[in-house]
């Protein structure tokens, strides 16, 4: 494929706000995980939450996109000037040559739940406030909605949701949109927040960690949910002058077609993603000096991405989940951990998986739990939906 | 970007099939939308079926009825799931029980909830382990997929695609914040190549605003209240041109300013 340049990149998540303070965090070792009381509700679980979403206003005439998903969204436009830095991009490529393509899973669910906790007592009809601004809170393409109306974009947009891996998908999506002539420029991001349908749900499947998660650790007991929001500029050439500059080398989609909520056991779906963008970005396994696990810490998902990853490169190639500082950000984990990488690549870093005292001795792959610090080229990053959802990016550094 | 549609699945309000479509189209039988499928697609393991919502047995049915009629094999196909609230009736139910202060949320509601969850199933049921796209995109969820459907033939060179669109509406009370009148879904399978039983070839073109096309509309009544209720029958338009093998455009809206111009040209017998 043709590469994508990053024109920026931003991102805001429990670590931080912006790329200097996440790239602090990854260095010092800080993680942005703390015991759950989401709503004052006392979970026997950590959570990794933003603080101030509450806080963050939305200009009036874009009020009645008010919910947790889209102040988050806002809150992470504003980071590191990109809200500027597209409003620049407007003007050169022109707003309708700019397509949004967002990764979300549960959007902005919150308002909905709130609003069911409020129902009438006697006619059981949901508040007469809330029905008017379902489209543009809970409805999933709500945050794609907002974040065109805000930075006055008027290209195609749509939201992917694809569970934990639908903001990976969206750089596919926007390179075939690219390469198709549909837009010239397209922001990328994935944004999901807090709610109380995730925190209990992955609780029901037994999935939540009681402490911080633990990565590869021989003794992990599942993922903490946290939330994000994080925004890529892609466009055909490196606009910026920024050397050498992050791309987007390669993508992979592919199906298990499996099981719903448990990852096909020898990792078979995984590899198919992770060979197409090889396949893709023309590179071999040697060429990779990073692998970013999608690393959840459940039994299960860490199990078959180290199978799959020890089946690809022996255990030739560092790899490691950043998720010990970030939590599992679900719909925003692709586009995270993208610009996490890109910050890795920048900065010529490896992270070593956080919170992780003894790597699981099953595994065959070779799990980073020290920071290192030294010059890469190449990035894989992972993600693993629900539905058995696979995509595999490939980040690079081009001049 | 041009396309090939090998077969089409479609199951809404007093239509039972792409034959019972075709049909009313043809005006050889009047339409009745008091009459509602309950649609058990058989790709499914029956007891998974009787479990599964609405919005999955909507989706599979039209997927499978497409697939048959393409005589190609499903395990070649990417798919594209397009639906604007996805699954809305599992939604619902979580936001019930989330409403006591020590819910209790099934876990099986909860992998059912996922957006892609009928995608899921179709992947898992017909075995196919080829890219699999769901997305969103409120009224203009058909235009959303049929743009990641062709470029998924043009940038990725896809041997094909079974792109599926389809919208139940919700229970109360959450149907109140988005009224659709009925469930509606269709898919069609489609390749860069036409094969000998293709049925049209399509030209997508993205109009930038200001268009001077007004979307069409549908004649019918009935048939338009249903276009305009229910984000999926947004492509009934299509669905007539390609029954009554019509050489022409067909406009549809596209948010709130851009508008999909698709070109039909019917394949010869």
């Amino acid at each position: 494929m043709t590469p994508l340049y990053f024109g920026h990149a931003t991102i805001v998540s429990s670590i931080g706000r912006g790329r200097h303070a996440h790239f602090s965090a990854l260095r010092e070792r800080q993680s942005g995980l703390q015991p759950c009381d989401f709503e004052g509700r006392k979970l026997p679980t950590y959570m990794g939450k933003v603080e101030g979403v509450e806080e963050v206003s939305l200009k009036s005439s874009l009020s009645h996109f008010t919910c947790r998903n889209n102040q988050l969204a806002l809150l992470g436009l504003q980071q590191d000037g990109f809200d500027d830095q597209i409003a620049a991009a407007r003007r050169r490529y022109g707003a309708h040559r700019i397509g949004v393509l967002i990764g979300t899973s549960t959007s902005g669910i919150l308002e909905t739940e709130h609003a069911y906790q409020k129902k009438d007592p006697v006619t059981k009809k949901l508040p007469a406030t809330f029905i008017p601004r379902g489209e543009y809170t809970q409805d999933t393409f709500s945050v794609a909605h907002f974040v065109r109306k805000y930075l006055g974009l008027t290209g195609p947009a749509v939201v992917i949701s694809t569970a934990c891996s639908s903001s990976a998908k969206v750089f596919a999506t926007a390179s075939r949109y690219i390469e198709s002539g549909l837009c010239e420029a397209v922001v990328v991001g994935g944004v999901d927040s807090l709610c109380l349908t995730t925190l209990y749900g992955f609780s029901a499947l037994q999935l939540t960690a009681q402490g911080p998660c633990r990565p590869c650790d021989a003794n992990r007991d599942g993922l903490t949910i946290g939330e994000a929001a994080a925004f890529v500029f892609l466009e055909k050439s490196n606009i910026n002058k920024k050397e050498p500059n992050t791309v987007l080398l390669g993508y992979g989609e592919s199906a298990d077609a499996y099981h719903m909520s448990h990852p096909h056991p020898t990792g078979q779906g995984a590899l198919l993603s992770m060979q197409a963008s090889l396949d893709r970005s023309a590179l071999s396994p040697s060429d990779i000096d990073y692998i970013h696990m999608h690393g959840t810490a459940t039994v299960a998902n860490d199990q078959t991405e180290d199978r799959a990853i020890a089946t690809m490169f022996q255990n030739s190639t560092p790899c490691s989940s950043t998720k010990g500082w970030t939590g599992h950000t679900l719909g925003a984990a692709g586009a995270v951990a993208v610009v996490l990488g890109d910050l890795c690549l920048e900065h010529g870093f490896l992270p070593g998986c956080l919170n992780t005292s003894t790597v699981d001795p099953t595994f065959s792959s070779q799990i980073l739990v020290h920071n290192q610090e030294r010059p890469i080229q190449h990035i894989m990053s992972n993600f693993f939906g629900f539905g058995g959802n696979n995509c595999t990016l490939i980040l690079g550094k081009r001049r | 970007m041009k396309m090939v549609v090998h077969s089409v699945g479609v199951l809404g309000p007093g239509i039972t099939n792409w034959e019972s479509c075709q049909l009313l189209f043809k005006e050889q039988k009047p339409y009745d939308d008091s009459v509602m499928p309950d649609p058990m697609p058989s790709i499914l393991p029956a007891n998974e079926c009787r479990r599964s919502s609405d919005v999955v047995r909507w989706s599979l049915q039209v997927a499978q009825e497409a697939v048959q009629h393409s005589q190609l094999d499903p395990k070649t196909m990417a798919t594209v799931f397009a639906s604007s609230g996805g699954e809305v009736g599992i939604l619902h139910k979580i936001c019930q029980s989330l409403e006591s202060p020590t819910p209790l949320v099934s876990p099986t509601l909860f992998h059912q909830s996922v957006h892609n969850a009928a995608a899921g199933y179709w992947s898992i049921a017909s075995g196919s382990q080829r890219s699999s796209t769901s997305l969103a995109c409120y009224d203009s969820s058909f235009g959303g997929g049929l743009l990641e459907a062709v470029t998924l033939l043009s940038a990725d060179q896809e041997e094909s695609v079974l792109f599926v669109t389809y919208d139940t509406p919700a229970p109360f009370p959450l149907h109140d914040t988005r009224p659709l009148l009925a469930p509606f879904a269709v898919a069609f399978v489609l390749s860069k190549r036409s094969l000998p039983n293709s049925v049209s070839m399509l030209n997508i073109t993205l109009l930038p605003t200001p268009s001077n096309h007004v979307p069409t509309t549908m004649a019918h009544s009935s048939l338009e209240r249903l276009r305009l209720g229910n984000p999926a029958a947004r492509s009934l338009p299509l669905l007539r041109n390609m029954t009554l093998k019509l050489a022409d455009s067909v406009y549809v809206d596209f948010l709130d300013n851009l508008q999909l111009r698709i070109d039909h040209q019917p394949c010869l017998p």
